[in-house]
């Protein structure tokens, strides 16, 4: 099959995957028990019945369930991905106003991670058996294991309390007054410790999986060829094995994705960055519906494009995969 | 007719001290400066008129006024109004209002805005016991409000707070909108308070900055008030070690305190949450199953250790609460009885009512529920606790606090766990769980305990229609007395919420709303 054939195929696909994960999680919603009439009440402290009902009926809460999913679902059509019950707010604003944060820390992360991954893994491959191979493995293997916000925390007690060289969170200095690039070193300050937090976990399985794949690769007939023929070591190590070894971690960070985007939620409590994670994380707390699947559908859809690109660049990467 | 302030016949006591107080004379607060504070949760909006709770009300009580305000030992102060009388039959409150005040789009405040305000609240507030006595409010002029009632409505002082009622402008939420989904609760807030709304942006800041034309004179000291939402509380100490947060209200972590109390910098204080009136406790189902007996009820609070809830899981920084009023009310009655613990009487209690000891050493089980994480260690130390007098606790935890809510609410509970608000007068936050008009299901913090005893009803009646305080102290005392003997609930501690704050700030909030008072005092030294 063509590269551009397959392409449209994976498309169709995410299509239904991204319809599965809307009903589904929607079905999901409304098997737990009480609702964002609920959440309201405790939010203010009581309510009595008649706020409570006014509450479901202003939300459509007191339709029944194959009419509140045809509702959303049509809607979705559209592109409307509704109101936010608990901030009265159109979802899609709420979430254009996060994503932004997200992408960053998310980007950043994922490029921090899969370089120094990626060199990290290629030096120890090198003396595989050496001192700097063995402590990669240890630093790596330690960041994989420890949990996310206990490093997080770990680094604000360090450089924030200790030694004072980063802010303690959020993205950037309200009371600061400069031009735009004293704002843009700002919020580069404020993203250093997230971003190392959030990259420490992915750092670990990048740099194992190149480490491992390159010695693989380094073992292959091709690279006792050249090096046979007399192509410097160099060469050797970063034009005809990286490029070989790169191919299983390109396809785990793709794969990897979601899971950075699910690390990004305790990444952005901890450092109170202001994405989407946080976003998320209140509105499950909160049972506001339209905001959690809006978000959802979000990052499905980045995981789904995602891993749609990832797929076109293994493709390109190492022409031997043909079939879909 | 010009009123002076403090003609509340039943305040003048209360007038001689505060008097005394402010005569007292402090540092010389500095004008200017920007302060950053931490807040915990991001609000919905904005607008206290429609939304309770504090997320809203610690923002709204700096974008909008109140007519009055409370001082450290519960007196009423002027706010926007300059003084108040309530007439000899207690049926009407007149409130004078300053006239200089404007709201932030240069409009003048006057008493339309005030019987709008009320509407509004009474219209959209869930604490509906708060305005139900008033029948209408007259407007002889522009600067005067007559509140009538109809019967005499002594929680109506503490409803005129920030808090609960702030007075919003007429011309801009009685556009026809409805003012729980106002476009201008979160946006353009047009207020009356001491600062006006420069930014609101979710999960970040609230920016506020210096209302020039606030009426009340020289006030407020800062330039800027910068709210930052921090939700972690790890995070909220070591920014405010630093100096990067000089103040953090709210701030319940045990081990938190503890370390930020030793810290050389900062003043860690408890003040400031009487009114609030947050208490924790432990709930029974009083119509089914076991917990139905009094006796059962009674063993369980002899089981239960309070002393070592106080020491050993909250380190200390709570106040033990005896009752359903907060220790810090005057009408807490600190006579009732706590419950010392006492396993011999326990064990004793149910014997006697017939419970016998199966083979195991186990009576009979019962469930504990707890909504959310802060109280999960409570409902799991009445596990090992209740065992010593035979009671199997199984914890039930709910997936979060909408399924805890159903469960509750809809009485499907032998105990629980729970924290429950005074707001201010008994009238407004206590009566609602134990009235017996208020067993309602589905609808969390009623009487979901479906307590009810006609004395109770009637003490609670009486008290809550009387200006005169020591008569209100003696129905209160005597309605604490029988539910600490009735026990619909077991009462633990009061929250343990703390104001942290930089040894540089001046008056950080201490009345008796602390945050949630209009904070124009506040002031950075130097």
């Amino acid at each position: 099959m063509s590269f551009w054939r397959v392409t449209a195929k994976r498309i169709g696909y995410g299509f239904l995957l991204l319809m599965s994960v809307l009903v589904l999680n929607f079905v999901l919603m409304s098997l737990a028990p009480g609702d964002i009439a609920d959440t309201i009440a405790g939010e203010m402290g009581g309510a009595d019945e008649q706020m409570l009902a006014e509450i479901r009926e202003t939300y459509g809460l007191d339709q029944p369930f194959h009419v509140q999913l045809w509702r959303y679902l049509s809607r979705v059509f559209v592109l409307d991905l509704g109101f936010s019950y608990f901030y009265n707010t159109p979802v899609t604003t709420l979430i254009l106003e996060k994503l932004p944060a997200t992408l960053l820390l998310v980007f950043s992360a994922q490029i921090v991670a899969i370089i120094s991954g990626v060199v990290l893994g290629v030096m120890a491959a090198k003396k595989p058996n050496g001192l700097f191979s063995l402590s990669v493995t240890l630093i790596a293997l330690f960041g994989f294991a420890a949990p996310v916000f206990w490093t997080g925390i770990l680094l604000i007690i360090l450089f924030v309390s200790i030694f004072p060289l980063f802010p303690i969170g959020g993205i950037m200095d309200v009371t600061l007054a400069g031009s735009w690039w004293e704002h843009t070193l700002d919020v580069l300050h404020h993203l250093m410790l997230p971003m190392i937090t959030l990259a420490s976990i992915f750092v670990a399985l990048y740099s194992r999986l190149a480490r491992a794949s390159m010695l693989e690769v380094l073992g292959a007939d091709y690279i006792r060829t050249a090096r046979a023929k007399g192509v410097p070591e160099r060469s050797v190590m970063y034009r005809h094995a990286l490029r070989n070894a790169l191919a299983p971690v390109v396809t785990v960070a793709g794969l990897q994705f979601s899971a950075v985007i699910s690390g990004a939620v305790v990444v952005e409590t901890v450092f109170s960055w202001p994405g989407l994670g946080s976003l998320a994380l209140h509105s499950i707390l909160a049972r506001d519906t339209p905001t959690i699947m809006g978000i959802l559908f979000c990052s499905a859809l980045v995981v789904v494009v995602f891993n749609i690109l990832t797929d076109m660049t293994l493709r390109l990467l190492d022409p031997r995969i043909k079939s879909g | 007719m010009r009123l002076k302030p403090y003609l509340l016949r039943s305040m003048i006591v209360s007038l001689a001290a505060l008097l005394g107080a402010g005569s007292v004379a402090a540092d010389e607060p500095k004008q200017g400066g920007t302060l950053v504070m931490a807040i915990q949760n991001t609000p919905r909006h904005l607008n206290p008129a429609v939304q309770s709770g504090t997320a809203t009300g610690v923002p709204g009580a700096q974008l909008f006024a109140a007519p009055l305000r409370y001082d450290e030992g519960w007196n009423p102060q002027p706010y926007l109004a300059k003084s108040w009388e309530v007439s000899d039959d207690g049926l009407s409150v007149t409130l004078n209002l300053v006239e200089n005040a404007t709201f932030h789009d240069g409009q003048p405040i006057t008493s339309e805005d005030v019987v709008f305000s009320i509407d509004t609240v009474k219209a959209n507030h869930p604490f509906k016991t708060m305005f139900a006595p008033v029948e209408k409010v007259d407007t002889p002029d522009a600067h005067t409000a007559i509140i009538r009632l109809s019967q005499p409505h002594p929680a109506l002082m503490l409803a005129m707070s920030s808090q609960l009622l702030p007075i919003i402008p007429k011309h801009v939420y009685g556009d026809g909108q409805d003012p729980k989904t106002h476009p201008q609760n979160s946006q353009d807030v047009v207020g009356s308070g001491p600062y006006k709304l420069t930014e609101f942006k979710r999960d970040q800041h609230i920016i506020l900055e210096r209302n020039e034309n606030y009426f009340m004179e020289g006030l407020p000291y800062l330039d800027k008030l910068v709210m930052r939402i921090v939700k972690d509380p790890a995070a909220r100490t070591i920014a405010l070690e630093s100096g990067e947060l000089m103040l953090s209200i709210f701030e319940e972590t045990p081990r938190d305190l503890a370390r930020m109390k030793k810290s050389p910098n900062l003043d860690v204080s408890s003040d400031g949450y009487s009114a609030i009136g947050s208490i924790v406790w432990l709930a029974f189902n009083t119509q089914n199953g076991k917990t139905a007996d009094k006796n059962v009820r009674q063993a369980i609070s002899y089981a239960i250790d309070r002393n070592f809830i106080l020491k050993a899981l909250m380190l200390g920084t709570a106040a033990e609460a005896k009752t359903g009023i907060h220790p810090g009310s005057p009408y807490y009655d600190d006579s009732a009885n706590g419950y010392e613990v006492d396993l011999d009487k326990a064990n004793q209690i149910l014997d006697d009512a017939g419970y016998a000891k199966s083979s195991d050493g186990m009576r009979f089980g019962l469930t504990v529920d707890y909504g959310w994480a802060e109280i999960k260690q409570f409902a799991e130390y009445m596990k090992p606790q209740l065992k010593k007098i035979g009671i199997n606790v199984t914890v039930r935890a709910s997936a979060d606090f909408p399924s805890w809510a159903k469960r509750i609410s809809n009485h499907d509970f032998d105990m629980t766990m729970d924290n429950v608000f005074n707001w201010g007068d008994p009238v407004i936050g206590v009566h609602r769980t134990y009235s017996s008009d208020n067993i309602k299901k589905g609808v969390i913090w009623s009487n979901t305990q479906q307590y009810s005893n006609p004395r109770v009803d009637e003490l609670m009646t009486l008290a809550g229609a009387t200006y005169d305080i020591e008569e209100r102290k003696k129905y209160y005392a005597e309605f604490q007395q029988i539910l600490s003997d009735e026990l619909p609930i077991y009462w633990l501690f009061a929250a343990p919420y703390h104001t942290v704050s930089n040894k540089k700030l001046g008056n950080p909030p201490m009345s008796i709303w602390g945050g949630s008072s209009p904070l124009d005092r506040l002031y950075l030294k130097d």
